[in-house]
């Protein structure tokens, strides 16, 4: 059985900050957190969405509010447990296993340090396959999990439980009670039965995480391959499968950042490295979601955007950007749950603002990029 | 008159200064008590100088005994942390990250109490004042001298660790206490963790800073003597015996404040050339520009301000290897052994020196001994080391176009030609002692780092607020009032908080009070 343990943490922490794809807030108080649990209870088991029975009944959570916050009134395991039991008690049910919400960021972290601390497992797999922004943004509510009953909970595990008819209301009503609750709160949602995460999740986003760490750490000991090269090539061999590109290799020539309605939106344009005139341009709202070279777009959202620096592999988010940066852009497709005219409708260019229509990586990569 | 030292891991440099003119410098040994090595350089100084000690109106030190002393986990004391967070914060506790090497030295002793405030700077919880006295009790029992006492958003309203400072200094008497708001931004446990290193240093800044100005009555000198801090500033001795984690990382931050000083350009690029490695770090306005990201020291993370610095593995001792693809240059060096293991100095090791002798651009040790050498190897090693200096400026660089770049340290002969990316290239006099310099630059300064609400108050009077208090801090800290002004406001609006909470950054920067007055 595939576990998270101390061993594997740092590769752990590596991967989501990377499927953070430019965004999810900082893991650094995540990994604080989970190695807090971890010395304790030494490791927490992962079940594999293909073999969850149906009988298990699993919560998501998550920490919601401003990353700025974050870092000060941390993330708290406790009220968390606390808006989880609250639903327990709202549907007569108890919860034998944590689903989490997001791939990347901070919220890859919260799930596991919860498996740990009340031991339980946590399923293999998540809502969104990445990092992104909103509550509605997710496999679950595309497919037909109810959000709802959705508690929020403060460090004085005070609730509320918002019981709404779609997990976009309950994303704009529960933003209005975070700020309240002092900019942070943890949620619970999205109770699932073992058909509905069978049905709904991204597989195997837990260990993807572990594994993309583990290969950039390898890539960089070993010296032999280069490692953005190395890390897009793993994608053929992981489960499922994933397209990759090393799409650009170059540098930051400039960057555009502001806040717009509480989004963090901008881009970056980068020129190529060597004699080539090539220019890529990454546009972001909270994570990249598109990306054009020489105006021609090469990948957009859902599929995923990582911008790495070219020597460590280590991610580079939209708040760490900055001119003369050496870095490498990778784009991998989103998995086939993420690519459906249902997903897009959700969490496609639309929902970033963008005009275009989603395309394939593999189908823009060959004929536009190259 | 004012003298500048810096006591470095090997040299102890000082210089004498007149206003903007160097009167004398000196490069002496490092000794093992400090004080006798200080006492050596400045002796130096004013002997040859016609300069009387009552001339001198302020001693200005850098030091990077600090820095070296939290990294090797040497001479720490044991440190109790007390933050105000209760019911938050508990998923992290204080020191969760320090390694084993510290832990063994520092403990791991916390205590969670209620208080600490929310963003907008109301309070999460009333400070339990009680619990604090009981924690200061228990450590009390436990030998614990020096604590650290933080709270959630502590940097917008210090009011809470202030009064835990005191219950705890009314417990336990001769107590050191560290208040994480005076060191740290905002991000509680980066700014906890720099409160940490701070206090586990108690005994050993007490003893540097008296051995200091042991050396300074030892040599008649009575005037007031300032220490340099890792933003270029100055802080009294002692506010440095209260804070030396302050001085962390001030050695490439002197060097560039001289490098700013001897070439007079305040916009550019340095690049201190040593024979291991180089160091390239952004002047802006004649500050290094600060590091937007978080800092480990010693493995444990830390958010308080840093220069800005790349460091390349390209120095003088940088060995030079033919390879399948090429001619390589570094990161490796010959380091201290460039005397004996170099060619031209007799020794076996093909270097980045004997490159540039070879080249016919520098004059030192025994040129024919690299006569036989392969013009086009010659010339791709040129290449490749020019090569690694202007992909590292330019990865430093902030912005597209050509800047001033001035080059210090022993391994600048190593450059001959124009550089990439570069207006002019500089390479001042003195360089040698530009850490000394840079230490005796007499200016103060003070920043705060808030979040204030643009909706309550507006843009204007938030920005006139925070400029004020920026400015009060520097004064505060021994800047002349007159001279103190604003040096960088950074805005930045909260994501994911639409009710106009804003974080504002200010700092400003002041000549030294005394430094003026006799001027």
């Amino acid at each position: 059985m595939k576990r998270i343990t101390m061993d594997n943490l740092p590769d752990f922490i590596r991967g989501t900050a990377i499927l953070g794809t430019g965004g999810g807030g900082d893991p650094y108080v995540g990994r604080l957190m989970l190695e807090q649990e971890l010395t304790k209870c030494g490791g927490v088991d992962l079940i594999d969405p293909d073999d969850v029975a149906d009988d298990l009944f699993a919560i998501s959570v998550a920490c919601m509010g401003a990353p700025t916050v974050f870092v000060e009134k941390l993330p708290n395991a406790d009220a968390t447990v606390k808006a989880m039991r609250r639903i327990e008690k709202e549907v007569g049910r108890k919860f034998n296993a944590i689903i989490p919400l997001e791939a990347g960021g901070v919220n890859a972290t919260l799930p596991l340090v919860v498996g740990a601390q009340l031991g339980l497992p946590v399923v293999d797999g998540d809502g969104m396959g990445r990092a992104f922004p909103e509550f509605q943004m997710t496999t679950f509510n595309i497919y037909g999990v109810n959000c709802s009953p959705f508690v929020m909970a403060d460090d004085f595990e005070n609730t509320i439980v918002l019981d709404t008819d779609s997990a976009l209301r309950t994303e704009r009503y529960g933003r209005a009670v975070c700020v309240k609750m002092g900019g942070i709160a943890q949620v619970a949602s999205y109770a699932m039965t073992g058909e509905e995460i069978r049905r709904t999740c991204v597989p195997r986003t837990v260990s993807l995480a572990v594994d993309i760490g583990k290969r950039v750490r390898e890539l960089r000991v070993e010296g032999k391959e280069d490692i953005c090269e190395g890390l897009a090539a793993y994608f053929a061999t992981s489960q499922p499968p994933r397209f990759a590109r090393v799409l650009f290799d170059g540098k930051v020539q400039d960057v555009i950042r502001g806040t717009k309605d509480g989004w963090t939106v901008g881009n970056v344009t980068m020129s190529a490295a060597g004699d080539s005139n090539d220019e890529m341009f990454v546009s972001f709202k909270n994570e990249y979601s598109l990306a054009k070279m020489n105006g021609k777009t090469v990948a957009i959202v859902p599929d995923l955007l990582f911008i790495l620096d070219r020597e460590t592999g280590e991610a580079i988010t939209t708040e760490t950007l900055r001119y003369g940066q050496r870095v490498k852009v990778i784009g991998v497709a989103a998995t086939e749950e993420m690519r459906t005219p249902e997903a897009v409708d959700v969490i496609g260019p639309k929902a970033s603002n963008i005009t275009e229509p989603f395309v394939r990586l593999e189908d823009l990569a060959w004929n536009g990029g190259g | 008159m004012h003298i500048g030292v810096d006591v470095g891991g090997t040299n102890t440099d000082a210089v004498l200064l007149d206003g903007n003119n160097v009167v004398a410098s000196v490069k002496s040994p490092t000794t093992h008590d400090v004080g006798s090595g200080i006492v050596e350089a400045i002796s130096s100084i004013m002997n040859s100088s016609d300069c009387d000690v009552a001339e001198i109106s302020s001693v200005m030190i850098g030091t990077t005994q600090f820095t070296n002393a939290f990294v090797e986990g040497k001479k720490l004391v044991p440190v109790g942390v007390v933050r105000a967070a209760l019911p938050a914060t508990r998923s992290v506790l204080p020191m969760t990250e320090f390694p084993p090497h510290l832990i063994s030295q520092i403990g791991r002793q916390s205590y969670l109490v209620e208080g600490g405030y929310d963003f907008d700077g109301s309070e999460i919880n009333k400070l339990d004042e009680r619990a604090v006295a009981d924690a200061a009790k228990d450590m009390r029992k436990r030998d614990i001298k020096s604590v650290v006492v933080s709270g959630v958003f502590t940097p917008i309203n210090d009011a809470m660790e202030t009064c835990m400072a005191e219950i705890i200094r009314n417990e336990i008497p001769d107590c050191e206490v560290t208040l994480s708001s005076e060191i740290g931004r905002i991000g509680l446990i980066e700014r906890e963790n720099a409160a940490i290193m701070n206090a586990s240093l108690a005994d050993l800044s007490k003893a540097v800073v008296s051995a200091f100005r042991d050396a300074l009555h030892q040599l008649d000198i009575h005037c007031p003597f300032f220490v340099s801090q890792n933003d270029g500033t100055l802080m009294t001795s002692e506010f440095a015996e209260k804070y030396p984690v302050l001085t962390f990382a001030s050695g490439p931050t002197n060097s560039m404040r001289g490098a700013a000083f001897l070439s007079g350009v305040q916009d550019g690029i340095v690049a201190d050339i040593g024979g291991t490695t180089t160091d390239v770090g952004v002047l802006i306005g004649g500050f290094p520009r600060e590091s937007a990201i978080s800092v480990d020291v010693g493995s444990v993370r830390t958010n308080f301000r840093m220069p800005d610095v790349l460091a390349v593995g390209l120095g003088g001792g940088s060995i030079v290897r033919e390879t399948s693809e090429g001619v390589s240059v570094g990161p490796d060096s010959v380091a201290l052994d460039l005397l004996t293991e170099a060619k031209v100095f007799g020794g076996k090791t093909l270097t980045a020196t004997d490159i540039a002798v070879a080249a016919g651009y520098a004059d030192i040790g025994d040129k024919s001994r690299v006569a036989d050498l392969d013009t086009e190897m010659i010339k791709s090693a040129v290449d490749r080391l020019h090569g690694l200096l202007e992909t590292t400026i330019d990865r430093v660089k902030s912005s597209k176009g050509d800047v001033p770049v001035i080059l210090v340290g022993g391994g600048s002969i190593l450059v001959d030609r124009d550089i990439k990316g570069a207006s002019e290239v500089i390479r001042p006099e003195l360089s040698g002692v530009a850490n000394a310099i840079g230490a005796g630059l007499a200016q103060v300064g003070g920043e705060i780092d808030r979040i204030y609400s643009y909706n309550d108050i507006g843009r204007e009077k938030s920005i006139a607020q925070a400029k004020e208090e920026a400015i009060n801090r520097a004064v505060q800290a021994g800047a002349s009032a007159g001279s103190t002004d604003i040096v960088s406001i950074e805005e930045m609006p909260l994501a994911y908080l639409p009710a106009g909470a804003v974080r504002i950054k200010v700092k400003a920067i002041g000549d030294l009070k005394q430094a003026e007055k006799l001027q």
